[in-house]
């Protein structure tokens, strides 16, 4: 097959993934109903300002503190889910019992993992944009300042990382079948914690400020923060787009080559099979 | 129905020699509290159109054999070529020479026959139109009635599933077909059934057929030649007739006997069955 087919092979995994949506689709629901509860419950925290700190907070900072804490929560979502379907890729075959016949196939590594995170961003797309939506029923969300293009651009930067960072923690079930996904989402847990999702990174001790310079999310939330609520445009966020590229262009090249000597050692050790 | 295989894509023929599938000194251990030498130094060679059955009791590195076969897993040393490629150097073309059925159908549990189909086509280049059309012809030899092509497939029986397996793996019309033990778990007529799709197969088509069973009498009924695996290594090979005729029994059971010592049954041990 020539570089042409791949396209055509990438798609096969964009569809798969989109009919086991359509297969799982109540699970789908609970995610899309926890991520909207979830929101909807930073921002009732937001709108509880003034009650919870006891003091007095005018109006227009209540709207912005509820933005703020919105961004967050809707980008980590987002990239939350793009993080986690790509972490579970092995994961999630191996319990359907289906990893030896994708491994089998022959479909270059690169093409595979190109069409998985097709796939998972139109799923991290659908259920976001679902929640997004369901969250604006219920609470009112001031945009009137907000530059969306810019928001929207650091979304995509962000998303390129968190592609490399999910691609190389998918390695860790092929090292470890029993805990390898567990270490997955202590990865994920840890760079949430970093990144400034609900709070400014300022407020971390100096061991987390120092993993939130690494984090891709601690740039891509913060400039997403600045374009939606004051409005900055892309060439004002450079200081949060270029690392967030840097973080890129570095974690697809390295979680790819760690993929792939995963591969390697799995296939060495016998673990590249449905049971572990 | 007759079952075309020509009509998916064929790999380019200049490969093809007289042996699909040609194995040299190969060997696996896997590491564990105790080194266990899963296949200890195997050379054999599957004739292009032949059926050939690898019979071993449980543990006895058939199915580490057919892995490494079909690239999931290395092996410590030896080489392995598929008609003239090597499994290593050029894994792409082996994969889509190759295909083969588990003892476990191992499906996307919720996806219905035909979307597991399709998308195993797509995997090896077909567009979803194409392997839609051919799953469908595929699925109804192997007698699986349309209204079942769409249901989820942990609702098909352990039997459906496993025809609709092998129907995944006629859908990209391997070169060489890896079937292990394909019939383990059906029911009699499930099993008959799919003995006879195999046959059929080979006689029909240009499929070399690599097949593992512990069952003596799947393994006479269908294979031309048949090597016989014991702790790893292979003890005899050759028809049944003549292996017959080299060990001086009446039948393959006494055979397996005088070249492992056991009765096939009593030949799975605990420890076999760790390999």
């Amino acid at each position: 097959m020539v570089l042409s087919d791949q396209p055509k092979l990438a798609y096969a995994f964009i569809a798969r993934e989109v009919a086991l949506m359509k297969r799982y689709w109540l699970w789908e629901i609970v995610w899309i109903v926890y991520g909207a509860v979830t929101s909807l419950s930073v921002a009732y925290i937001g709108l509880a300002a003034p009650a919870i700190s006891g003091g007095q907070v005018d109006e227009a900072a209540v709207r912005r503190f509820v933005l703020y804490l919105l961004v967050g929560t809707i980008a980590w979502r987002f990239l939350g889910l793009v993080f986690e379907n790509i972490a579970e890729i092995i994961a999630w075959e191996r319990w359907e019992g289906t990893i030896e016949y994708t491994f089998m196939a022959p479909v270059p590594r690169l093409t595979h993992l190109a069409g998985m995170c097709g796939g998972t961003i139109v799923r991290a797309l659908v259920i976001s944009l679902t929640t997004l939506g369901a969250v604006a029923l219920f609470v009112p969300v001031d945009l009137s300042r907000a530059n969306t293009l810019s928001a929207l651009g650091l979304l995509a930067v962000g998303t390129v990382a968190f592609i490399g960072l999910g691609i190389g923690s998918a390695c860790f079930p092929l090292l470890w079948t029993e805990k390898g996904l567990q270490m997955a989402y202590i990865v994920q847990a840890v760079v949430l914690l970093v990144s400034g999702v609900y709070y400014p990174t300022t407020v971390l001790p100096g061991a987390l400020q120092a993993l939130s310079v690494i984090s891709p999310a601690t740039y891509v939330i913060e400039g997403m923060r600045r374009a939606l609520l004051d409005g900055a445009d892309l060439a004002s966020l450079w200081p949060f787009v270029w690392p967030a590229l840097l973080i890129g262009a570095l974690s697809i090249p390295v979680g790819l080559r760690l993929f792939v000597w995963a591969e390697r050692f799995a296939k060495r050790t016998g673990r590249l099979k449905r049971s572990g | 129905m007759a079952l075309d295989l020509r009509q998916a894509p064929r790999p380019p023929s200049q490969e093809v020699s007289g042996h699909a599938l040609v194995a040299r000194g190969v060997a696996k251990s896997f590491r564990g509290k105790k080194t266990i030498r899963a296949v200890d130094g195997v050379s054999l060679h599957v004739r292009r159109g032949e059926i050939y059955g690898l019979l071993g009791a449980n543990g006895s590195g058939k199915s580490t054999l057919i892995r490494m076969f079909s690239t999931l897993l290395s092996p410590d040393s030896g080489d392995v070529r598929v008609f003239g490629h090597d499994i290593a150097a050029e894994e792409l073309a082996v994969k889509r020479l190759i295909n083969r059925v588990s003892v476990e159908a191992s499906f996307f549990k919720k996806l219905s026959a035909m979307e597991n189909l399709i998308y195993a086509g797509r995997l090896y280049g077909q567009t979803g139109s194409e392997a839609r059309a051919r799953a469908r012809t595929i699925l109804r030899r192997l007698g699986i009635a349309d209204d079942r092509f769409d249901e989820p497939l942990e609702k098909l029986s352990r039997g459906m599933q496993q025809k609709v397996a092998i129907a995944r793996a006629f859908l990209t019309a391997p070169m060489l077909l890896l079937l292990d033990e394909p019939t383990t778990g059906l029911d009699i007529r499930s099993k008959r059934e799919v003995q006879t799709f195999v046959r059929d197969l080979r006689d029909g088509h240009d499929a070399t057929i690599l097949l593992t069973t512990h069952d003596l009498d799947e393994a006479e009924r269908l294979s031309d030649r048949i090597g016989i695996l014991h702790g790893g290594r292979l003890v005899a090979e050759g028809s049944a007739d003549e292996l017959a005729a080299q060990h001086g029994g009446a039948d393959l059971e006494a055979v397996f006997m005088t070249v492992t010592g056991r009765r096939l049954e009593d030949a799975d041990t605990p420890e076999d069955r760790a390999r």
